[in-house]
């Protein structure tokens, strides 16, 4: 239940690619909840958090996008200075290597939600609950 | 049914020789007879139709080139007057007129009765529905393979290229059990399967009969997976007669040679010297039967090898390599030659890449630039970044060893390489020589 899906998109760095992604979902009524860019001098990869990864998925790949679905964690912490140190920490004390992370706009004042990929998702979770930090299930974060 | 002409498939050795000798000195006759510009090759190199006494003495004779059909267009290579000629083929060359190719009567029987035993090779017969996805017209491919289908009997579907949707539909609708066109148009036609919501369970096909352009066997257990078929390589060129000169069995050894009509020679395409059995080197072609355009030791630029071991399935006619590329498709590449089909090769022996690619070749300050671009297969994990320039740096390595240059590795995203209905195009040249 908390394992996000999350959809990576494999992107040339062409001219309109991001806002061919966009467009298609914006067709399909998808809202995108999160999202970031990573990228090379030849491509990129878009990794998305959205409201329907399924339908999502199908779309993009019927239109002939490479996409793939990745499980990812999201962390709710005080929207406060410090609170994300202070979760770095938690990881480091449980040993978890952080692939990468980026943060969701828009989320309730006072809270801040970050997502993380790391390896062994499944196994984190139950580390990361037992350090009682706060998790978000999917069905949350679809809702958001 | 196992052959379709068993006695000339499976003939002796010495027996096919004697054969074709005397085909051959009774081609060079009437060529000689009645093509002019032979007449005057055969002159200049002091030669005549009765100096061919036995079949090494065909390396005699002058050679033909696409330049002599291109110097002599249309008619003054035809053997036979224009009242004698059933139809005419031809080819288009890139640049200018294209190359035209004359068939009597009895030219047109025996390329289908060449087709026929093509198709009973792969294992088609009767009860077969054929799909010739080859373009009908000019260019042999359509037409070709549609006299040799009738001639076996089986339902043909003439679809001719293009389309599609229509392909796939007609494919699924119909039933075809043999689906014959070019390799890459079969590539794509698999890749739209899924587009068009239709499974490779829907289809009936059983067998794919695949030519006309240079091709990988990584390609064919590519198509062979996506379709659910055998994949069949198939030979030929309008200059010789169409397709159908060659094909492989279902051993997969190699393409059988239609000896008894096409005798094939292997050269060193520099010094022209004739290369033993075994050896790399371009095709010659001798038509033994054909009357309308005779052709007599043409060049084919083809690169390959042959053998004339017997093969497993039976049949004694010798059997050619898969084509390892065109020497005019060949690139120079700071002086390394390279052809498009070993990059193809590299690309499919290793996983997690695609058969669709194009190579970009630029010359920037003086040096020569050759970028490989590939399409990303469409379900590849990708999500990591670090993964994907793994792939693009392991596939520029491995070309690197393999064929000895460096080059730029660009992954594209899917279906975003251009498409062929036809022969597929491989290479931008973008050098000003």
């Amino acid at each position: 239940m908390y394992g996000i899906k999350q959809i990576s998109v494999f992107l040339e760095n062409k001219e309109g690619r991001l806002a061919k992604v966009t467009k298609i979902l914006a067709q399909e009524k998808i809202n995108i909840r999160a999202l970031c860019v990573a990228d090379t001098a030849d491509f990129g990869i878009l990794r998305l958090i959205v409201n329907r990864p399924d339908a999502a998925c199908a779309f993009l790949k019927k239109a002939g996008f490479a996409v793939t679905i990745t499980e990812v964690i999201a962390v709710k912490m005080a929207d406060s200075p410090g609170s994300l140190s202070d979760f770095l920490q938690v990881l480091r004390e449980c040993g978890v290597n952080l692939e990468y992370m980026y943060a969701f706009g828009g989320v309730a004042k006072g809270s801040a939600i970050n997502v993380i990929r790391v390896d062994r998702v499944s196994e984190v979770f139950g580390l990361l609950l037992e350090k009682g930090v706060a998790l978000l299930s999917e069905e949350e974060v679809y809702e958001l | 049914m196992k052959y379709w002409d068993e006695k000339h498939e499976c003939m002796d050795r010495k027996e096919l020789e004697r054969l074709q000798l005397f085909r051959l000195q009774k081609t060079v006759a009437a060529a000689y007879q009645s093509v002019g510009p032979f007449r005057q090759k055969m002159r200049d190199k002091g030669v005549l139709p009765g100096d061919v006494k036995t079949l090494e003495d065909i390396r005699l004779l002058p050679f033909m080139s696409k330049q002599d059909l291109r110097d002599y267009y249309p008619f003054a290579l035809f053997g036979k007057p224009l009242s004698e000629i059933a139809r005419i083929h031809a080819s288009s060359g890139t640049t200018g007129k294209p190359i035209v190719i004359g068939y009597t009567k009895n030219d047109l029987d025996i390329w289908s009765e060449v087709v026929a035993r093509c198709l009973t090779m792969v294992g088609a017969d009767k009860n077969d529905i054929i799909q010739i996805s080859y373009g009908y017209g000019l260019f042999t491919g359509g037409l070709g393979l549609h006299d040799g289908a009738g001639k076996i009997g089986a339902a043909v579907i003439p679809a001719s290229s293009g389309n599609s949707q229509r392909q796939i539909m007609l494919m699924k609708d119909l039933g075809a059990t043999v689906l014959c066109c070019t390799p890459s148009y079969a590539l794509y036609l698999s890749e739209l399967l899924a587009e068009f919501g239709v499974k490779k369970e829907d289809l009936k096909l059983k067998y794919a009969v695949l030519g006309a352009e240079a091709w990988t066997s990584g390609m064919a257990r590519e198509i062979e997976q996506r379709l659910g078929v055998s994949a069949h390589n198939i030979y030929g060129l309008t200059e010789v007669i169409g397709p159908g000169v060659a094909i492989e069995c279902q051993a997969g050894q190699g393409m059988h040679i239609s000896e008894d009509h096409f005798l094939v020679e292997v050269i060193d395409p520099e010094t022209e010297e004739v290369l033993p059995d075994g050896m790399t080197g371009e095709l010659v072609f001798t038509c033994l039967t054909k009357e309308g355009t005779p052709t007599i030791r043409y060049r084919t630029r083809d690169l390959s090898k042959i053998t004339k071991e017997k093969c497993s399935c039976g049949r004694t006619l010798a059997r050619m390599d898969r084509i390892m590329g065109r020497s005019d498709d060949m690139l120079t590449i700071r002086g390394v030659n390279v052809y498009p089909s070993q990059i193809e090769s590299v690309l499919l022996d290793m996983g997690q890449t695609s058969p669709n690619y194009h190579l970009v070749v630029d010359r920037v300050n003086n040096l020569d630039i050759l970028e490989v671009q590939m399409e990303i297969p469409g379900d590849l994990a990708l999500d990591g970044i670090r993964q994907l320039e793994a792939l693009a740096v392991g596939i520029r390595r491995k070309i690197e060893q393999t064929l000895g240059i460096s080059c730029k590795v660009t992954l594209v995203e899917p279906r975003s390489l251009p498409r062929s209905e036809g022969k597929a195009k491989r290479v931008t040249d973008r050098r000003k020589m």
